[in-house]
């Protein structure tokens, strides 16, 4: 282990030299500073291997130290694909390197990399597939390969928040210019949020060399102060704005915390992203950016080599061989991609420290150390022509090579937003325009790259956004421009190698070649060529390769860049997880008030959306005879139902019989006062959707249920044709507030006189189907006389809060007279006895009310009803199916069950919707979907049942049960 | 086998993949209006199989950018009604010789896959469908929750859960594949025998007279032809409407997800009507998460946060580990959605002007089958059998085809 890499007293520092700590990586342990993140310990114990590449499993290390590419993803426990040069290391941490086959310096799958010229990009979609077959049994073996990070199946769910942040201005980026927008807007009285990725603000100006305005710069400190103390800037520090969302609608993820930030408009100060130079064996750990050195240097106080190679395209670059040679680092050699080195005080500095200077040169390959794979040397070759290197200038050891050649806008942002990349030609960079409005860029994404200019452009910003319409600032001409007056951008620092591993990509492992074969194939398109070669569709999302990208399929194409582009930008920015948007994922469950009552009692749950509804009271292994049980007790004495669950709506207003004439197939308007009527409603293809009872309580007021499930989505339809024919009517949604059961049974009145109630509940005072407010309970009730199950029935509706003790009043009442609740199960039987459809079951999604013999509820003489004229349309071409009630001997086994098909002459010709067992009739009876002369009474059908065994039933009519419906009317 | 295996991991040699965008001729026999996987696949099959060279494919973008590029792949043919499970069910069996057919890998994975069941209704509905399945010979199967747990160890099978899992339909026939090798493949194949691809090519008008189909415009001239196939997914209505033709179709966004690659550990397609949402892990080890349209029709591909947040809720309720992985991307595509959930395919109002639309959140799975059918109606100018349901008439008439129950959100 190297020692001795932390630079002492290095100003501005952000890690904390007195708090040491220890982490392990590899199994090693690793000695650290409080403030490093994970790859910043490793760098100063000279350790920049972190990983190994997607498909040639090469050695990686850490380029930007700013979070961008996927060669820094590590493996924690519990967390896959952490970003360890963001990640802030913990005493104790146990970090592991991630797709390693055999260990981190010594991976077999290494091997890969030889056997790259017969693995050109796309090389499975012409290979693996013959003989016939082949591929099935290949394409474990490629399952096997994938992926980087192992995911843990079994960790602990974190808790994470959710909240709403609203604002007047969003400045995402706290470098000079979004501190400085976020003040001026502050300061003219507008709400601003600043968010920015990284633990302290300051942005370049936390790792950038001092001097116009660096570090140091007391003007800069003021306006840290500032920003940090205004009472109208809230500061998310840590936190990524990770995408731009319709409205200004933008998630900032901050720890485990997810801010869903409205703003009125978003200004984006993100800087720029350092762009790698290419060539053979670019990828080599101990390659950094400028700009990641330098964040080493200044935030982590880590030397970053010993011997240092510079490559130059711009201007900075001088200013980083500085910082290294201020870092005590040996700096070998300055290699300047432009021909001749620029005139201004950092390279007169660098003469004057007397480092050597190649110009109109390159790094045209660098050497790999044997043991480890770390940067040994790099050979410095003449460029001759633009992308064309030629004779060396020599070969020059190094153990650190840093580029600084150009640099590309953190256009994803605002690219989401609509923005679009148009390319200058003679600054070689991509510029972002055509923003949407109330999105703003400033500084340098904007090309304004010192401090003083990415303030004025910070200031124009945030004039445009309070309004001031001052013209378009004219084009500064310093911008995309070092002190030199050259741009930031070296045109083309892309030199093929005759042998190739110059990386465009490093997430893919992609080289020149694959580009360029991408291509030469015919993927001539910058998004088919992304498609084919996968470029820019790893972790990083072309952060770094976009810009390469572009410019290798310009010069392919013999296209300009600008018409190339780049792909399209998709949230989100950075990782996230899918926790952050899962949340607390608060899901409510409904109970009803009698939920622990029916638990108390033994009640086997069944799940009905968020509600659950008690099946049948007893023992699970006997359910049969409890199901069979209760049935009995509903035929025989009297049962009592929780209907809780059901939809409840009051349509109240002077149109209210007309609104539900138009939505239900009957004629509801012509119901009497205290009357209720089975209510059929069918969409505008004529195909049934729900049913209920409509109760009219007043001239104006009229209360339906609805089915259980289709509470909420009937409501929904009501509200959307209101708003259409804009009736007199209120619409309210009333089935949360009522909770409701259901009395049925010879005994059900004298049970209910015994709770209370008297001779308003007679058959002539109360006939079947009258329905009336009522007062029970302490408090008014809707007493409704219903039949589903086929006996005499009370359907009673109460306040939630009356509802327990009204139930448990009943039940006592009723225990002397054999009343016995009953559950979901039960109650399909007894309303299957009586040949009552449930929709949904007994319907599919085109059948019609005549298909389920329901002609006699539709009002045939009403002008119009939502589905009248389909259904007159269906009327006159006949049925092709019908509902047919089938019954058989009980089987011993295997009998026809829910879903079974029916079989006729060898064809599918219907199904079985509804079975069971009828303990009244001990017989199995059940519904049938089958063509209408297959229904016809008297016939017989075949039903497959399970294991194929065909089983034959007899048609017969319905209802099964007291066919003249004496024993609901008493 | 094996010698023959190694064999098959040389690539084959051959001719650039596809050629350049050649210049557009005054006439054609055949115009086909979309350059998706759909349209690649008419072409393909009108030229290699019915003589019918001299075709041009139209693009307004490029090759495979539309749908093809956005859909999730998911291959299966578990559908309700006895038309569609023949017609998916051949579709199905062509995927498996694709990539021999068009020598190009597309990577097809016979996965299998798994629709869950929430509820009672889900379990009669599914065993609906895999006694009709298993009638015309797909292989699909209602299989409880003991099974479900052996299948996908890692789904959340807690019976508390908000909506448990009480068992599922599993479809051992259900796959997935490659969707741009898809297009590219049928692209190489078709250009090779002489059809052209013409990317960056709108189509501005389409000139009728007479009733029937007469030339097309483009922003790059008129091209006279004797018949037009469309075949835009997404953006059906729009192009038929150039020939004043009206399709029973609302438009609406489908978005979808995808994370970082993680080591593989879930090897079935599953997929939760009730939840909105599925999943598969692809072979490059990223989880890729789809859900249901958005609730508003508009002709847009952006991403939205509600969308995405829905997707996140309801993947973590199956997978409560996923919370940890890292969302790579999200994306949105166009679907065309009919009432009934079925395509629109065949004859229109107009002579010749043939339709290859309405494909909701199902076309992909349908491209094979659409290339054969649609050639043949093309060529022949009969209706192939098992299109024959697809009719755009069938709205008219009232002979919908009764899927809408059974295909929402399992794609």
């Amino acid at each position: 282990m190297k020692r001795g890499r932390r630079i002492s007293g290095q100003a501005g520092a952000w890690v904390r030299p007195e708090r040491g700590l220890t982490f392990r990586f590899e199994g090693r342990d690793i000695p650290a500073l409080e403030g490093d993140t994970i790859a910043s310990a490793l760098a100063a114990n000279g350790q920049y291997l972190l990983s190994r590449s997607f498909k040639y499993h090469r050695p990686r290390g850490p380029l930007s130290l700013a979070g961008h590419e996927a060669n820094c993803l590590v493996q924690l426990p519990g967390a896959a694909n952490v970003c360890a040069d963001q990640r802030a290391v913990e005493s104790g941490m146990r970090v592991r390197a991630q797709n390693t086959l055999g260990t981190l310096r010594w991976d077999l799958g290494a091997v890969l990399q030889w056997f790259s010229r017969w693995l050109p990009v796309g090389f499975y979609y012409r290979a693996f597939y013959w003989p016939r077959g082949a591929w099935d049994k290949w394409f474990p073996w490629f399952r096997r390969a994938a992926g980087l990070g192992k995911i843990d199946p079994h960790a602990p769910p974190r808790e994470r928040v959710q909240q709403h942040l609203f604002c007047d201005v969003l400045v995402i980026g706290a470098g000079v210019a979004g501190l400085h927008a976020a003040r001026l807007a502050a300061d003219e009285g507008r709400e601003v949020i600043l968010v920015d990725r990284n633990s302290k603000l300051g942005g370049a100006m936390t790792y950038r060399r001092p001097g116009d305005g660096g570090v140091a710069d007391e003007g800069f400190a003021r306006l840290l102060a500032t920003v940090r103390e205004h009472a109208r800037i809230r500061c998310l520090t840590d936190a990524t704005a990770n995408g731009w969302f319709e409205d200004h609608w933008v998630p900032v993820i901050q720890g485990e915390s997810l801010f869903r930030v409205r703003a009125k408009a978003v200004c984006v100060c993100t800087g720029v992203i350092e762009q790698p130079a290419i060539f053979r064996n670019n990828d080599l750990p101990g390659i950094l950016l400028g700009s990641g050195a330098q964040r080493l240097i200044r935030r982590y106080a880590v030397r970053p080599g010993r011997s240092a190679v510079v490559l130059a395209g711009n201007d900075a670059a001088y200013e980083v061989a500085l910082d290294l040679i201020d870092a005590g680092v040996a700096l070998r050699c300055l290699v300047e991609m432009r021909p001749e080195m620029p005139a201004h005080a950092a390279a007169r500095a660098l003469i004057e420290a007397g480092v050597q200077v190649e110009c109109g040169a390159t790094v045209y390959e660098a050497r790999a150390a044997r043991r480890g794979g770390h940067l040994r040397a790099v050979d410095i070759r003449a460029i001759d022509a633009p992308g064309v290197a030629g004779g060396r200038r020599g070969i020059c050891r190094c153990d650190l090579l840093v580029v600084s050649v150009g640099y590309m806008p953190a256009y994803q942002l605002p690219c989401q937003a609509g923005g679009r990349l148009s390319y200058l030609d003679h600054r070689a960079v991509f510029r972002i325009e055509q923003l949407p409005a109330g999105m703003h860029v400033a500084g340098a994404i904007n090309g304004c790259m010192t401090p003083a200019q990415a303030m004025t452009d910070a200031a124009r910003a945030i004039g445009e956004i309070l309004g001031a319409q001052a013209a378009p600032a004219p084009e500064s001409p310093g911008r995309w421009c070092g002190p030199s007056g050259e741009s930031v951008n070296y045109p083309l620092p892309i030199f093929p190698h005759p042998r190739g591993r110059e990386f465009v990509d490093f997430d893919e492992d992609l080289q020149i070649a694959d580009i360029v074969r991408s291509v030469r194939e015919g993927y001539r398109d910058i998004q088919l060529a992304k498609r084919f070669s996968a470029c820019g569709m790893g972790p990083s999302q072309g952060r770094h390769s976009a810009l390469a990208m572009a410019r290798i399929v310009a010069s392919e194409t013999g296209q300009t860049v600008a018409a190339t582009g780049v792909t399209t930008a998709r949230p989100p920015v950075g990782p996230e997880t899918i926790g952050h948007y899962a949340g607390p994922a608060l899901f409510p469950r409904r109970r009803a008030p009698m939920h622990d009552w029916h638990r108390a009692a033994g009640a086997q749950w069944m799940v009905a959306d968020s509600w659950r509804r008690p099946a049948f009271y007893g023992a699970p292994e006997r359910s049969q005879h409890h199901i069979a049980e209760e049935v009995r007790a509903v035929r025989q004495r009297a049962g009592i139902i929780d209907v809780s669950t059901l939809g409840g709506i009051d349509v109240v207003g002077p149109d209210a019989g007309e609104f539900l004439d138009r939505i239900y197939t009957g004629r509801l308007s012509a119901l009497a006062v205290n009357r209720s009527r089975y209510a059929l409603m069918t969409n505008d293809a004529g195909a049934v959707i729900d049913d209920g009872v409509a109760c009219r309580l007043a001239a104006d007021q009229f209360y339906v249920t609805t089915t259980t499930s289709a509470a909420e989505r009937v409501y929904r339809i009501l509200l959307w044709w209101q708003a259409q024919w804009r009736l007199q009517v209120d619409i309210l949604n009333a089935g949360p507030a009522w909770a409701a059961f259901n009395v049925a049974g010879p005994a059900a009145r004298e049970i209910l006189q015994g709770a209370g109630f008297g001779d308003e509940i007679g058959s002539e005072a109360l006939p079947f189907l009258a329905a009336r407010e009522v007062s029970f309970a302490g408090c008014r009730a809707r007493l409704i006389r219903t039949g589903f199950v086929g006996e005499l029935g009370f359907e009673i509706h109460l306040p939630f809060h009356a509802a327990q003790s009204a139930w448990e009043r009943l039940v006592e009442v009723g225990k002397p007279l054999g009343l016995q609740p009953f559950g979901v199960e039960a109650q399909r039987i007894l309303r299957l006895e009586k040949g009552h459809v449930i929709v949904g079951q007994d319907t599919d999604a085109m059948s019609s009310p005549m298909e389920i013999g329901m002609d006699w509820a539709i009002g045939w003489k009403k002008p119009y009803f939502v589905g009248k004229r389909s259904l007159q349309i269906l009327a006159g071409k006949g049925l092709s199916r019908c509902l047919a009630g089938f019954r058989m001997p009980l089987p011993r086994r295997d009998p026809p069950r829910e879903s079974h098909l029916v079989i006729h002459a060898g064809r599918v010709v219907g199904r079985v919707t509804s079975s069971g067992h009828s303990p009244t009739l001990e017989a199995m009876i059940g519904l049938a979907q089958v063509p209408p002369d297959l229904g016809q009474p008297g016939r017989n059908i075949d039903i497959r049942c399970a294991g194929g065994r065909v089983r034959q039933a007899q048609i017969v009519p319905l209802p099964f049960y007291d066919p003249d419906n004496e024993r609901q009317r008493c | 086998m094996a010698l023959g295996l190694l064999k098959s991991a040389f690539p084959r040699a051959g001719a650039a993949h596809l050629p350049d965008r050649p210049s557009l001729k005054p006439s054609y026999d055949v115009v086909i209006i979309g350059a998706g996987a759909h349209g690649m696949a008419i072409a393909y099959h009108l030229a290699r199989y019915h003589g019918i060279r001299r075709v041009a494919v139209l693009d307004r973008g490029y090759l495979g950018g539309g749908n093809t590029a956005r859909n999730t792949a998911v291959i299966r043919s578990n559908y309700l009604t006895e038309e569609s499970v023949r017609f998916y069910r051949e579709s199905v069996r062509l995927f498996r010789e694709l990539s021999n057919e068009l020598d190009y890998n597309i990577l097809f994975e016979n996965r299998g896959q798994l629709t869950l069941a929430h509820s009672d209704s889900d379990l009669r509905n599914f065993r609906w469908r895999a006694e009709v399945n298993k009638e015309l010979g797909v292989r699909s199967e209602l299989v409880d929750l003991a099974e479900v747990q052996r299948r996908v160890p890692l789904l959340d099978c807690d019976p508390a859960a908000h909506y448990p899992v009480l068992g599922g339909l599993w479809h051992a026939d259900g796959a997935t594949a490659r969707h741009d090798a898809v297009v590219w493949g049928y692209a190489r194949a078709a250009c090779r025998l002489g059809v052209e691809l013409h990317p960056l090519t709108e189509v501005t008008g389409l000139e009728v007279s007479g009733g029937a189909i007469r030339a097309v415009e483009t922003a790059r001239g008129t091209i006279a032809c004797d018949a037009v196939v469309q075949a835009v997914a997404g953006m059906s209505s729009e192009v038929a409407r150039l020939a004043d033709i009206d399709l029973p179709i609302h438009t609406y966004p489908l978005q979808a997800l995808v994370t970082q690659p993680y080591k593989p550990v879930l090897t079935p397609l599953v997929s939760s009507p009730r939840w909105h949402v599925y999943i598969q892990q692809t072979s490059r080890g990223e989880f890729v998460i789809g859900g249901g349209c958005d609730p508003y029709p508009l002709y847009q591909t952006r991403s939205t946060l509600d969308l995405k947040e829905a997707l996140c809720r309801g993947i973590t309720q199956l997978f409560p580990f996923l919370a940890e992985a890292n969302i790579l991307r999200q994306w949105g595509g166009i679907t065309d959605m009919t009432p009934d959930y079925s395509p629109v395919m065949g004859h229109s109002p107009v002579d010749n002007y043939f339709l290859d639309a309405g494909w909701g959140t199902w076309g992909f799975k349908a491209t094979p089958i659409c290339g054969v059918t649609m050639a043949e109606l093309v060529a022949s100018g009969q209706v192939p059998e098992l299109i024959r349901p697809f009719a755009l008439e069938r709205f008219y008439t009232f002979d919908q085809v009764n899927e809408a129950g059974a295909t929402a959100a399992s794609h």
